[in-house]
C-alpha cells in the first residue's frame, strides 16, 4: 500500500497528535498514581459508581493526589467492578470484585501507603518479576485483541486518549489515498460483515462506490438487539473514537457525506458517550466540512432506536430512520445500491467499522494472516449464561468453541455439566458437547444450523431445559414479528403455542412434526431475516435434544426440573433438621410450615416455584429438592 | 409520531382522550393513531408510576431465573406487566436487554440497575423503598 500523505493533512494531524501525547505522557509520568474505575453500564450495575466516589473521598481524606479516570469495559465482566491502579514504582495492578469498603482499603493501603493489597488483586497488568501477571492465566493463550485494544484502557470520554494511543491516524493516511485503493485494501483484508451474515465488507464498498450517485449514505448499525449480546454495547462505552474513525474512512471510501449511528435506546449510557465522541471529534476538525484541512466533509448524526428487535434488519433500519414504522421490505434491490431516501447506502455493525482503522493502519495482509480459510481476523464474544468467567472475549477465528468456553470462560460453575451452548440470539441455534470441538466461523457455524448472529454466547448446563429454551427465544421472535409476512406472524404464534403446551405436559408426539414442518414453512415464507431465522432454536434443540421433547411429552417430565408446570419442591423428612428454619423465613409466599415432628412441609397449593427454599437450605442438610413430574411428591400425613 | 411523543413527555402516557384528539387534528382514523402507539415499545397507555421497575428478560436473565424474578415483583406489587400499582407508586415491564448479561438476573429501577437479583432481594428492595417514604412522610410532618 502507498501511502502518500497530504502535506496539509499531515501538519494538522501531527499537532493533534503532538498534543494529545503530551496529556497522555503528563497522566502517567507524573509520577502521581492513576487509579481507574471501570464504568460501564456493567460495571454500573455491580456498583462502580460507589467505588468512584469512595475513592475520590478517601484520597481526600488521606489528602493524597491521585489522577481517578473512568474507562470503559476491560471484557472481565465477572469481576466487575474492577479498578486498576498504576503506581510509580510497581507494575500497575488490576483489583477485581471491588466494593466501596475494599477500595477504601487500596486507597490507604496501596496508594498512600506501600502495600499493593494482593488479596484483592486479580493480577499484574504487565509482566513484571514481582507479582504474577493476568497474561499468565490460560484465557491469554487464546485470546487476541484487536477491538477491545483499548477498552477499559483509555478514557472513552476523552479524545485524546484515542489519538495517543494511536487514533485517527489511518483517516489521516487514508485521505491522501485513492477511494478505490481503500476498499480494495479492504476487500483484500478479508474482513466480512459482524452482524452477522458475514457479507464481505469490501464488496459491499464497492457497489456503493461505483454508483454514480451523487448522494450516499453510510450508516452504522449500533441496534444490537439479540438479548445476550452486549459486545457492541462494550465498544460504543468504552472506544466510541474507534467507530466514528471506521465511519469516516468508510465514508471517504465510498463517497458518502453523511453519517448515521443508530444506537438503541435501552443503552442510555452507550448514547451519551457516543455524542460526546461526536462533539469532541467535531471541535478538532475530524468531522465536519474539510477533515483536517483537507476538501473531505463527512458528518455523522446519532439516531435512537426506538426499541423493536426487527430494525437490526437493515432495510427496516432504514424504514425507521425515515420516521416510518420499522418494517422490513423485499430485497434486491439492496440497500448498497438503493437505500436510505432510495440512496445507495452502505449499512455496517459497530464491530465492523472499528476494524476498518486497524486493517488501513496494519495492512490487509496482517488482518487476513488471522482466522480462517474463508473468515478472517477475529471474533468478539459475549459470554454469558452458566460460565464461571462471563464477560467478552475477542479471539481468532478458528478457535474452538471448547477453547472459548472453558480455557477462556474457566467452564461451568458449581461443578455442573455442560449441557449447550446456544450462539447468535434467537436467530442462532443450540450446539450439543458434540459440536464442542467445531472451530468457530462463519461457514461452520451455519453448518451446524446455528450461525454467528451478532456474537451472543449463551452457555447452558444440566440445569438448563432446552425446551424452555426454544420456547424463550419464539416468544421473543414472536412479539418482535413486525407481522408484515403471514408465516412469520401467524407460525411463530402456532409454534409457540405448542412449545407451551409441551412445557406445560399438555402436547401429542404428533406435535413435534408440526413443530418441524412449520420451522421449514416460516424459513420460505419470509422476508427477513428475523423470520427466516426465527425457528432455528427449535430446529437445533429438535435436531440434538429431541429426547428432552418426548419426555415432556410422554412422561410430563422437565429433565432438567426447569418448566414450572412440570415440576414440584419437596422436603426431604429425613434430612431435614429439626433445629433449622432457614426455608420457614425466607419463603416469599409462606407455604413452609413445621409438622408435629417439627419436620417442615411445603404447601402444595400455595408455592409459587420460586426456589428460594432451595437457596436457603443450609448445604449440610439439602432436603429441598425438586420433583418431576410432580406427582412424585408423596402425599403428606 | 413527534406529536405523541411530546404528549407522552408532559404527561409521562397517552391517555385515550389525547389520542384521540390528536386523531381529530390530523385528520386520520383514530385506528392510525392507535396502531403507530402499539407498534412502538415507547409508548405506554396507564400513567406511569413513581419508580419504574424493568425487569430483563434477556436471553441470560431468563436463564438464570428472570422469570422467577418477574414473578416476584408481580406477587409484591400486585400487578401485571405494563401495569401500575393502584397508588402510583411502582409501574413494571420488562425489557428485553440491557446488555449487563454478567450480571442476571438483571433488574433496572428508574435509572439504578441492580445486579444478581432475587426473590428474597426484591424484598428488600421494595422494603427499603417503604422506609424512604416512611422517613418522608416524618420529615413532611
Amino acid at each position: 500500500m502507498t501511502v502518500a500523505v497530504l502535506p496539509s493533512v499531515a501538519s494538522a494531524f501531527q499537532e493533534l497528535r503532538s498534543r494529545a501525547l503530551s496529556r497522555w505522557r503528563e497522566l502517567w509520568d507524573s509520577g502521581k498514581p492513576v487509579i481507574t474505575v471501570g464504568t460501564a453500564t456493567c460495571g454500573r450495575a455491580a456498583g462502580a459508581v460507589g467505588v468512584l466516589q469512595a475513592i475520590r473521598d478517601e484520597l481526600d481524606s488521606n489528602g493524597r493526589d491521585a489522577s481517578v479516570i473512568e474507562v470503559g469495559c476491560m471484557g472481565h465482566c465477572y469481576a466487575e467492578p474492577l479498578v486498576t491502579i498504576a503506581k510509580p514504582g510497581y507494575p500497575p495492578m488490576a483489583y477485581g470484585y471491588v466494593t466501596p469498603e475494599i477500595a477504601r482499603r487500596l486507597v490507604r493501603d496501596f496508594v498512600a501507603g506501600d502495600d499493593p493489597c494482593l488479596e484483592f488483586a486479580l493480577g499484574a497488568l504487565e509482566q513484571n518479576d514481582l507479582i504474577p501477571s493476568i497474561y499468565d492465566l490460560p484465557r491469554f493463550n487464546y485470546e487476541k485483541h484487536i477491538l477491545l485494544e483499548n477498552c477499559g484502557r483509555i478514557n472513552p470520554e476523552d479524545v485524546d486518549h484515542y489519538i495517543a494511543k494511536g487514533g485517527y491516524e489511518a483517516l489521516a493516511n487514508v485521505l491522501g489515498m485513492q477511494p478505490q485503493e481503500i476498499v480494495e485494501e479492504v476487500r483484500r483484508s478479508g474482513l466480512r460483515g459482524r452482524g452477522g451474515a458475514g457479507f464481505p465488507t469490501g464488496q459491499k464498498w464497492e457497489i456503493c462506490r461505483s454508483s454514480p450517485s451523487r448522494a450516499k449514505y453510510l450508516i452504522c448499525n449500533g441496534d444490537e438487539g439479540d438479548p445476550g449480546a452486549f459486545m457492541d454495547r462494550a465498544i460504543l462505552e468504552s472506544d466510541p473514537h474507534s467507530v466514528l474513525e471506521g465511519m469516516l474512512i468508510a465514508g471517504y471510501a465510498t463517497g458518502a457525506r453523511r453519517g448515521y449511528i443508530y444506537v438503541r435506546a435501552e443503552y442510555p449510557l452507550a448514547v451519551c458517550r457516543v455524542e460526546t465522541a461526536l462533539r469532541q471529534a467535531r471541535h478538532l476538525g475530524l468531522l465536519g466540512r474539510n477533515i483536517l484541512g483537507s476538501d473531505f466533509s463527512f458528518d455523522i448524526k446519532l439516531f435512537q432506536g426506538s426499541g423493536a428487535f426487527v430494525c437490526g434488519e437493515e432495510t427496516a433500519l432504514i424504514a425507521s430512520i425515515e420516521g416510518k414504522p420499522g418494517v422490513p421490505h423485499h430485497r434486491p434491490p439492496f440497500p448498497a445500491t438503493k437505500g436510505l431516501h432510495g440512496k445507495p447506502t452502505v449499512i455496517n455493525n459497530v464491530k465492523t467499522l472499528a476494524y476498518v482503522p486497524r486493517i488501513v493502519k496494519n495492512g490487509a495482509p496482517w488482518f487476513a494472516s488471522m482466522g480462517t480459510e474463508r473468515s478472517k481476523g477475529t471474533a468478539v464474544f459475549a459470554l454469558a449464561g452458566k460460565v464461571i468467567n462471563t464477560g467478552l472475549t475477542e479471539v481468532p477465528m478458528g478457535t474452538t468453541l471448547r477453547q472459548i468456553i472453558f480455557e477462556v470462560g474457566g467452564g461451568i460453575p458449581k461443578g455442573k455439566r455442560f449441557k449447550a451452548v446456544q450462539i447468535g440470539g434467537p436467530s442462532g441455534g443450540c450446539l450439543p458437547e458434540s459440536a464442542l470441538d467445531l472451530p468457530v466461523d462463519f461457514d461452520s457455524l451455519r453448518e451446524a444450523g446455528a450461525m454467528m448472529g451478532s456474537g451472543g454466547m449463551v452457555v447452558l448446563d444440566e440445569d438448563d431445559c432446552m425446551v424452555e429454551v426454544a420456547r424463550y427465544f419464539l416468544e421473543f421472535t414472536q412479539r418482535e414479528s413486525c407481522g408484515k409476512c403471514t408465516l412469520c406472524r401467524l407460525g411463530t404464534r402456532h409454534m409457540l403455542e405448542i412449545l407451551e403446551d409441551i412445557t406445560r405436559g399438555r402436547a401429542q408426539v404428533e406435535d413435534l412434526n408440526t413443530l418441524a414442518e412449520l420451522a421449514e414453512d416460516i424459513k420460505a415464507g419470509s422476508l427477513c431475516g428475523l423470520g427466516k431465522t426465527a425457528p432455528n432454536p427449535v430446529l437445533t434443540t429438535l435436531r440434538y435434544f429431541r429426547d428432552e421433547y418426548e419426555a415432556h411429552i410422554k412422561e410430563g417430565r422437565c429433565p432438567a426440573l426447569m418448566c414450572l408446570d412440570l415440576i414440584a419442591y419437596y422436603i426431604l423428612p429425613d434430612k431435614c433438621e429439626r433445629s433449622c428454619d432457614a426455608c420457614v423465613g425466607t419463603c416469599t409466599v409462606e407455604a413452609i410450615s413445621e409438622n408435629k415432628k417439627r419436620i417442615k412441609v411445603i404447601d402444595q397449593e400455595k408455592c409459587v416455584k420460586c426456589g428460594t427454599c432451595l437457596d436457603a437450605c443450609p448445604p449440610q442438610y439439602n432436603a429441598v429438592i425438586k420433583l418431576s413430574p410432580p406427582d412424585r411428591v408423596p402425599a403428606t400425613g | 409520531m413527534p406529536i405523541l411523543q411530546q404528549i407522552q413527555g408532559r404527561l409521562g402516557y397517552l391517555p385515550r382522550e389525547a389520542m384521540l384528539e390528536v386523531a381529530e387534528f390530523l385528520n386520520i382514523p383514530e385506528m392510525d393513531v392507535y396502531s403507530v402507539v402499539t407498534f412502538y415499545n415507547q409508548f405506554r397507555l396507564n400513567p406511569p408510576g413513581k419508580h419504574s421497575v424493568r425487569v430483563c428478560l434477556g436471553t441470560a436473565c431468563h436463564m438464570k431465573g428472570g422469570y422467577i424474578i418477574l414473578d416476584a415483583w408481580k406477587r409484591r406489587l400486585g400487578i401485571d406487566r405494563g401495569e401500575t400499582t393502584p397508588d402510583r407508586e411502582f409501574d413494571l415491564d420488562t425489557v428485553a436487554c440491557v446488555g449487563c448479561c454478567a450480571m442476571a438476573p438483571v433488574t433496572v429501577i428508574d435509572d439504578g440497575v441492580e445486579g444478581k437479583t432475587s426473590p428474597t432481594r426484591v424484598d428488600g428492595i421494595l422494603l427499603s423503598y417503604q422506609l424512604q417514604k416512611d422517613e418522608k412522610n416524618k420529615e413532611s410532618q
